[in-house]
Parts: structure tokens; C-alpha cells; sequence
């Protein structure tokens, strides 16, 4: 079908009108969450918010000093044990998808790696809380990192593996034709070339599990205190932003409703946080493009 | 004794500064005795014995997918990689089995070095760290080793004029030319005594492409050479013998020149005055 100049440049504006309407589309609900939550909870912060532990309802009934400082620090505590966790299994297991094709513990490997990424992530909690909190007979710090490196695990492993697999194949054969051999091809041309993906991968990875609350239910569980010494955050029940936002919400109380919406606004802190460490890790020496 | 140190010790002066073609001393530097290599079903090259002399050059010719790039890895054991890939028959380097089991092959390509069809820097490192690559990743750290091995290297690979003031700059901002001849001078950098090419100029200018023709020229004192090439003028001109693949099979080796002018078979005839191919 022939078509005119005009008729192809009519066309072409409303594509265009097209593809700015969904980007809208995309970025309306984003706007309104992130306005509703910063509306709601910023009554809530304050120096006290960041400073005291949160304790029984009736200290914010009462209107006396109540915080979540002990809920910033186990997340803290716990989503970096949870990274520590599974980024080196995550990556190890990219890597074996993706260098080794061949290999016949493969086809294993991503079958139960698809399950992994596509079990619901209470039931990742459950496996933690029979694997850890059973044994240890209390609900700990560490079994919530564990639960959450389950929700990590897969994800890392994935966007390694797909990281990987960008960088032509070329490259490890320039390599091994040096004498090079194939871990240190691996180690020194692949993955450096590949940077930027594995860190955004792991970074979409810890966006996940930041705000996963149903995991840490029964693993971490949650707490209105600080523990009394550190071994507590490790060993006994902490507190978490997004499980506590999730026990703010729920409780009768005003007063720690908007406390909630402030717990989100960390979250969302959280988040940016970590995108904004991500991008300065995968600042690159070269442009790879 | 770790690693790199068996590495390094494998690595004389010499064998660095690339002096080493005088060791050998017979005429034919590697040879073939019955290769064949299979995917899976599938008979890539059948029965080829070819033998390479010492500093001249080789040229491999033949249609598109006539198997010439398939032998051309096996020397080096490039399809290592490959599990469906078999080779069986013989690769000797100065007599030395390629295939044996006790050979390792990280140590056999340092010995056999290899230019790719397409320019490869390594992406994330400077035109320095690409040509020194293969020594800084095993453990040799001395930075006057290194700068040493760096500039004969490019300067083997006619790099080193152009690159001289820019040698923290990217391998990947040099222009498609300059990447091969880094690529060659990286290859170089290990002190090879063999270098397989599998058209290295095919994705290369004119210019670019007879600046590496001269280079092989100057590079056959230091080193033997296998070339792939499916353009004939260019084994024409850079090689001192050919040999003619034709689906798997080698059909005819000899001198370059006799071949081009008089050759045996009559299947070499018809692809070299271009009735087929």
C-alpha cells in the first residue's frame, strides 16, 4: 500500500503520542505512591523517629519518645547478611550457567533455579524457619537473612547469567589463545566486562528482598526493642522495615499508623539509597558500548 | 610451587622477548598426521596431514564452510571448548603431541599463538594492559618486564608509533586496523613461536588490510604462520604455501607460486580461477 509523506509523518506523531502516553501510563501509579507515602508519613519523622525504639503502643499514645532506630539497624543488619549470603552463590552459579554450557549439572541447575524464582516467598520463610529457627529453637536475625538470600539467590543467579552471556564469545577465546587459563579468562575479561549487569542484577536482587515482609514473619519476626547486646541481632527475633511497616498498619492505633507511613518512607529510602551506590560501583573506567 | 610460578618458569627471557624460533632447527615446525575433527555426526575436516614450515607462511584456502577454519583451531586446540567437538589424528609441534594427555593446553597456546577474524580487545582494559595481558594474568608484575614486552610487541605489530602517547587510552577506541595489530601484538606478547590467523583481514579496510599483509611478511622471521583467507589474491600474496580445502577435505598443498600457476588438481583449478567458490 503506497502512502503519502504526510500520510507516514501523521503516523509517525502518533506513535510517538503513543509511546509518551504509556511512559505517563508507567510513571502515574509511581508518582502517586511515592507522594501518598512522603504525604502521610512525613508528620512522623522526626530526631526521635530515628533515635528511640519503638516499645509498647502506649508510649506514642502517650506522647512520649518512640522511634524506630532498632527496626533502620536490622534491616540494615539483615539485608546485608542476606547479600553476603547470596551473592557469591548467586554469581557462582551464573557463572556456571553461562560459562559452561556444556556442563551436565546444568539443565539441573536452572530447572531448580526457575522453581527457586518462582516459589512464593512465604514459603522461602517456612524453609528458613524449619531449617534455622527450629533447630536454634528462637527466631533470630540470621534465619531472616537466609530467607532472604532465598529470595536473592535466583535473581542474582539469572541477571549473571544473562550478563555474562552478552559479553561475545570472542572474548574468552582471545583469551584462552593468550594461554590464559579458562577461570582467570573468566575472571579478568568475562566478569569485568560484564560489571554493570552483575551489579545492577544484584542491586534488583536487593531491591526485592528489601521489601519482602512475608519472609521474615516467622524468621526474623520483628521486635519493639533494641536487642540488649549485639550478638541479639544476630541470634534473636529483630525487626525489619517492611514487616513492621505490615505491624503498624494492622495495629488499632493512630498514632502508629502514620508511623507506618513513615516506615515507608525509608523504605523508599532504602531503595534510592541503593540504586545511587549501584551506579557509582558501575561507573566505568572505558565505555563498553 | 604455585601456579604462576610454573608459569613464569615456563616463560624464560627467550621464550618473552620472542627470540625463540631459532630453537628448533628442523624444517617443518608443526604437522598434522590424519586429523579429523567431528561435531557430534557431522565431519567438519576427514584425514588431513599437513605439515607447516619453519618462518614461512601457510596459507589455508578454500569455499565458506570448507572446514579450512575448523583445522585451523585444532592446532591450538581451540575446540577444547566445544564437548561435541572431537579431534582425533595427530598435532605435532616440533614433535611434541598437542593432543597428548599430559600436554596442557593453557601451555600449548602460549606457545601457538591466535588472530581472530574480528578485532577482540578486551573491553575493559587500556591498549598497555591488552598487550601485556597474558603476562600480567598469570603473576609477572615487574613493571620494567612488562613495559619491555609492551613496546617490542607493538612495535612487532607496527602499533607502537601510533599508540605511543595513548597507551592508557581503551583498546576499544583504536580504529578496527589498529585493533587487529593489537590483537596481533597481545598475541605476540607471549612470545609464540606459531601464529594461526583466521582472516584477520576480512573485517578490515584495504588499507588496513595490506598493512597486515606487510606486517606478515616481517613476522615470518620471528614466527611460522597458518593463515585462513578466503581471498585468494591475499594467500596469492602473502603466503609461501597454500593448501586447497574443498568440503572437509585438504585436495591439494604445495608452493604458492606452483599452485597458482600449475595446479594438480583440477577441482584447485576451478576454484582459483574463480569457476567456483
Amino acid at each position: 500500500m503506497m502512502t503519502t509523506l504526510k500520510q507516514r509523518r501523521i503516523r509517525d506523531r502518533i506513535m510517538e503520542g503513543l509511546l509518551i502516553l504509556s511512559t505517563i501510563v508507567v510513571l502515574v501509579p509511581l508518582v502517586i505512591i511515592v507522594f501518598h507515602v512522603i504525604v502521610n508519613g512525613f508528620g512522623a519523622l522526626s530526631w526521635e523517629f530515628f533515635t528511640e525504639e519503638l516499645g509498647s503502643p502506649s508510649r506514642a499514645m502517650q506522647g512520649r519518645p518512640t522511634g524506630l532506630v532498632h527496626t533502620i539497624i536490622g534491616t540494615i543488619v539483615v539485608d546485608f547478611m542476606a547479600l553476603i549470603l547470596a551473592v557469591p552463590v548467586g554469581i557462582g552459579a551464573g557463572v556456571m550457567l553461562s560459562e559452561y554450557p556444556d556442563h551436565k549439572m546444568n539443565p539441573m541447575l536452572r530447572v531448580m533455579n526457575d522453581t527457586l524464582n518462582g516459589m512464593p516467598a512465604v514459603l522461602k520463610g517456612l524453609l528458613a524457619f524449619v531449617l534455622i529457627v527450629k533447630p536454634m529453637g528462637t527466631f533470630s536475625g540470621i534465619s531472616g537473612a537466609v530467607a532472604l538470600a532465598f529470595v536473592m539467590l535466583p535473581i542474582i543467579a539469572r541477571t549473571t547469567e544473562s550478563a555474562l552471556m552478552s559479553i561475545p564469545w570472542t572474548i574468552r577465546e582471545a583469551g584462552l589463545a593468550i594461554g590464559l587459563p579458562r577461570w582467570r579468562v573468566i575472571l579478568s575479561t568475562v566478569m569485568p566486562a560484564a560489571k554493570t549487569g552483575l551489579v545492577t542484577g544484584t542491586l534488583i536482587a536487593f531491591a526485592r528482598a528489601v521489601g519482602e515482609a512475608a519472609p521474615l514473619l516467622f524468621t526474623s519476626f520483628g521486635n519493639n526493642y533494641l536487642p540488649n547486646s549485639w550478638t541479639g541481632w544476630l541470634f534473636g527475633p529483630v525487626d525489619t522495615l517492611p514487616q513492621r511497616l505490615y505491624s503498624l498498619a494492622i495495629s488499632p492505633y493512630s498514632e502508629w499508623h502514620q508511623m507506618g507511613w513513615a516506615a515507608g518512607i525509608l523504605l523508599l529510602g532504602f531503595v534510592v539509597f541503593s540504586f545511587i551506590v549501584a551506579r557509582i560501583l558501575t561507573r566505568q573506567k572505558f565505555s563498553t558500548s | 610451587m604455585n601456579r604462576s610460578d610454573e608459569l613464569m618458569m615456563d616463560m624464560n627471557p627467550d621464550v618473552i622477548q620472542g627470540e625463540n624460533s631459532v630453537k628448533g632447527s628442523s624444517r617443518i615446525h608443526m604437522e598434522t598426521k590424519d586429523l579429523t575433527v567431528k561435531y557430534g555426526e557431522v565431519t567438519g575436516v576427514k584425514d588431513v596431514s599437513l605439515k607447516v614450515e619453519r618462518n614461512r607462511v601457510t596459507a589455508l584456502i578454500g569455499p565458506s564452510g570448507c572446514g579450512k577454519t575448523t583445522f585451523l583451531r585444532a592446532f591450538n586446540r581451540m575446540h577444547d571448548l566445544t564437548r561435541v567437538a572431537r579431534v582425533t589424528g595427530q598435532v605435532l609441534l616440533d614433535g611434541v603431541d598437542v593432543y597428548h594427555p599430559d600436554t596442557n593446553p593453557v601451555l600449548i597456546r602460549r606457545r601457538i599463538g591466535m588472530v581472530f577474524q574480528k578485532p577482540t580487545p578486551f573491553p575493559t582494559m587500556s591498549i598497555y594492559d591488552n598487550v601485556v595481558a597474558g603476562l600480567k594474568l598469570v603473576g609477572i608484575r615487574k613493571r620494567q618486564v612488562l613495559d619491555e614486552v609492551c613496546e617490542k610487541a607493538l612495535r612487532q605489530a607496527a602499533l607502537f608509533e601510533e599508540v605511543k602517547d595513548r597507551l592508557k587510552d581503551a583498546g576499544g577506541s583504536l580504529s578496527g586496523g589498529q585493533q587487529q595489530r593489537l590483537s596481533i601484538a597481545r598475541a605476540l606478547a607471549v612470545g609464540p613461536e606459531v601464529l594461526l590467523m583466521d582472516e584477520p583481514t576480512s573485517s578490515l579496510d584495504p588499507q588496513s588490510t595490506s598493512r597486515i599483509e606487510e606486517l606478515i611478511q616481517t613476522l615470518k622471521e620471528d614466527v611460522s604462520i597458518v593463515i585462513v583467507t578466503h581471498n585468494m589474491q591475499q594467500a596469492a600474496r602473502v603466503s609461501d604455501r597454500t593448501a586447497f580445502f574443498y568440503v572437509g577435505n585438504m585436495i591439494e598443498v604445495g608452493d604458492t607460486k606452483s599452485m597458482f600457476t600449475n595446479p594438480k588438481e583440477k577441482r584447485t583449478e576451478d576454484y582459483i580461477t574463480g569457476r567456483f567458490g
